[in-house]
Formats: C-alpha cells, structure tokens, sequence
C-alpha cells in the first residue's frame, strides 16, 4: 500500500543539554515488522529531513532490544515506553517521538537518568553480603513470598512510572515510585531484611515515600506490570510501624 | 532526623484530615441537619454545641488548629503537583487532581463560611440560630456556593479517606483498594445528601 511505503516520524530534537529543542520530520522506508528503534537506525544511515534537509543523524540509547534494559526509554505518540518494544505498525502515524520530559535531556532522545539511580542509593536497594569471613549460605525464603518479590526484580530502572507521576517535576523532590518498591523487594528478601530498617529510614527520608500523592499512574504504566501501588501501600505501613517503633521502643526495630 | 521531616509533617497531615477534621465535617453536617426537623430542633441542637464546655478550647484544637495547617501545607502540596490527566486519563489520576482542586475550593469556602457565621457571632454582629443560615442561604449565589462548598468538602474527605487508607499501609491489595473506592463514594454520596439537603432546608423551607 502506497500509505505504507513510508512511515513518517516527527522527532523533537535538541543539540545540547542547554540548546532549545526543536523538532525535524523524517520519512523512513516502510519494512515489514519494523519497530521505533529500526526506523532510527535508518534515519542514522541516512539523515535527511523529509523536505531533503541534510542533518545530523537522531541520537538515542538502546541496549538489550528485548524490553528488559530500559534504556530505550522515549516519549512515543505522547506515551513514555520503551521504544524497542514500539512496533510501527501498531503506531498510528505520524509517528512522535520525544525525549522523557521528566529527565533532563542529553541529546535528542537521550536523557539522563541518573537521579533513579540516586534514589536507589537513598533506599539502599542492595543486600550487602561482603564480610570478613564466610558468612555461609544465607536464610531460606519462602516459595511464595519469591513469587512476588520476583515481579518487583523485573524493575529496569527505565523511568516511565517517573514521567507518568504527577508528583514527580521541577518543584518537588520525590524520588519517584520505582526506588519505593525496590526497597519493597529487598526488604523482603532473607538477607536484606537484616537491613530493613536502613532502607526504611531512605524511604523516610528527603523526597522519599511521603512525596506519593497516590495518583496510581505509575501502576498504569509500568511496562513491565510491577505492583508498584501495592509495593507503595506496603511501604507506608513499614515506615509508619518503623517510626512507631523507633519513637516507642521496640524490639521488633531492626 | 532533620531529612526526615518531610515524612512526620506529610503524615500528620493525613492523620489530621481524619482525625480531628473529617470527623468534625460529619458531626457539623449531622448537627446541621436538625434544622430539616424544624427550627426549633436547630436552634436547640446549635445551641448545645455551642454551649459545650471550654467551647473555644475545642474549637481551638479540634478544628481551627488542625484545619489551618491542613490547608496551608495541602496548598503547597497542591501546587507542587503537575496534574497531566490530559496525557494520563486513569480515574485514580482524576481523583488525584480533584482532590487537590476540591482541597482548594473548600479553603475558600470554609474562609468565607467561618468569617460570616462565626467570626459574625464572636463579634456580637450574629446570633447563632436558624434564622442566620436562612438569610444567608436565601440569596440563589450564596445557596449554590454553599452547595459547592459543601460537596467540594465532602468529596475531599470522601476520597481524602481513601488516600489515608493507603497512606497508612491499610489497604494495600489492589482488591482492597477498589473495595474502599466504594466505600468512600457511598461516603461522599450519603454525606453530601445531609448536608445539600440541609441547605435546601434552609434556603427554601423544604
């Protein structure tokens, strides 16, 4: 179909980090099954605006091409996801793409997500395991207890429940749903609940766990379907019991 | 911790909006509605309440306390929301955003409400009895702001309620979730019924 012959993009674009974005219309020769990042890639290989305007090629940041890196993280006909996961013939065209507007943007489509990985310093959402001796295997966990704590493993950090939340801008500093609910999962891990309390304490902390406004937005957009409500609602009651416990006395506290 | 200030001053204001507001704005509303069984019930009940002993402590602490700083730090926390329901139309987003539009609308109301009616009566410019409520709610701009009010109100406490389910680790199935938006929108349905219906008591005698 002639329709079909060419998929037409409009890309918001920008040079720099400070550089004013502006946006540049492509026309990519349709192939069948391709996807966001396969029409990129030909844009790379030929870059010429749709009025035969030679420019620079589009940057982006890919990695895994399987969904589970988020790295291709992008804003596709105004909803965040990952673009390698983006099939064209399920977009309705023109096709928009945009950086994540709750990052700051790197170039192009890239941003940066480096306060994700803040937050995730502010929560501890790691197990320490190093000791001075060999600490031997660790405490089972419980089958059903892994079941779901695996779902909340499968967060790649890429940033689409952060650009869906309302709570998550310019004027506020919370950290944002994903680092809530990997505390969640670490905190229910054998060994990392001898941490618990640490991580609680980040959750507690500046921006942290009582900057949700309960728009439950971030549920909506998760791509990889992670519970983060309820890994949020479960957050809530810790800290509530951890701050409980800490004022009263407990010798629950860890 | 001075980091984790943000933390206690976020959940007393969810306790508060419950604990001592949400329970003063149905014992007013209740209260308010004997004016549908008559004056004389109105001006009998009013008249008890505020003949309560230590009247103005309680008043102090369990209303004037607890609603301004619920309305001062909700208003920061309203303003530094970016609502997007535009490019994320899900109903828990909407309830979001009019949650924050109503938490404005009722400061508004409950400012102007406080100055006619008690701020009125402390000056010795008003009695407090039906008669008041009837001049005031006679006028069809005054009977519909107060409508609004009233509902806005309402609707901030109603879905308010269903936030501190949730910010106090209570419901945290999405099952349970669901079951509590029922609960909360029978709330707002039978609680503004009390209070809509005692305007139109007072506005039009019926």
């Amino acid at each position: 179909m002639a329709e079909h012959s060419t998929v037409e993009f409009i890309i918001t674009r920008q040079d720099s980090p400070d550089s004013k974005p502006y946006e540049e219309t492509f026309h990519v020769p349709y192939r069948k099954n391709m996807n966001v990042i396969s029409a990129l890639m030909e844009i790379q290989k030929n870059p010429v605006t749709a009025d035969g305007k030679e420019t620079t090629p589009v940057a982006w940041e890919m990695s895994c091409l399987e969904e589970v890196c988020g790295a291709c993280s992008m804003v596709i006909n105004g909803t965040p996801r990952q673009s390698c996961a983006a099939l064209v013939d399920q977009l309705e065209q023109p096709i928009r793409l945009e950086p994540m507007s709750t990052f700051p943007v790197v170039r192009d489509l890239i941003v940066d997500r480096e306060r994700m990985f803040d937050a995730l310093k502010q929560v501890k959402a790691w197990i320490p395991l190093d000791g001075t001796h060999d600490l031997g295997p660790g405490p089972r966990m419980p089958e059903n207890k892994r079941q779901w704590a695996y779902e909340l493993s499968k967060c790649m950090t890429c940033g689409v429940c952060l650009e869906a939340c309302p709570n998550v801008n310019d004027k506020s500093d919370f950290i944002g749903p994903a680092a809530l609910s990997q505390a969640r999962l670490f905190n229910s891990h054998p060994t990392g609940a001898m941490h618990a309390s640490e991580r609680l304490e980040g959750l507690m902390g500046e921006g942290g766990i009582a900057g949700c406004g309960n728009s439950q937005n971030c549920v909506q957009v998760c791509p990889k379907g992670i519970p983060l409500t309820t890994s949020i609602a479960a957050m809530n009651r810790a800290t509530n019991l951890h701050a409980f416990r800490s004022f009263f006395g407990s010798d629950e506290a860890l | 911790m001075a980091g984790q200030r943000d933390f206690y001053w976020r959940r007393l204001h969810s306790l508060l909006g419950v604990v001592p507001i949400g329970i003063f704005l149905v014992q007013h509303l209740v209260i308010n509605h004997f004016a549908v069984y008559g004056e004389e019930s109105f001006n009998k009940a009013a008249g008890f309440m505020a003949g309560l002993p230590f009247v103005i402590l309680l008043e102090i602490f369990v209303i004037y306390l607890p609603i301004l700083y619920h309305a001062v730090l909700g208003v920061y926390i309203a303003f530094t929301a970016n609502n997007n329901v535009a490019r994320f139309g899900f109903f828990r987003n909407w309830m979001f955003k009019l949650q924050r539009l109503t938490g404005l609308i009722t400061i508004v109301f409950i400012a102007w409400h406080v100055w006619e009616t008690r701020v009125q009566i402390g000056l010795g410019n008003a009695d407090l009895d039906y008669s008041l409520m009837e001049g005031i709610l006679s006028s069809p701009f005054m009977f519909w702001f107060y409508v609004i009010g009233v509902v806005a109100a309402v609707f901030h406490f109603a879905n308010g309620l269903w936030s501190f389910f949730v910010t106090w680790g209570i419901t945290q199935t999405p099952k349970s979730q669901r079951v509590m938006t029922y609960v909360a929108l029978f709330i707002f349905f039978a609680v503004s019924y009390i209070g809509v219906r005692t305007l139109i008591q007072f506005a039009y005698g019926v």
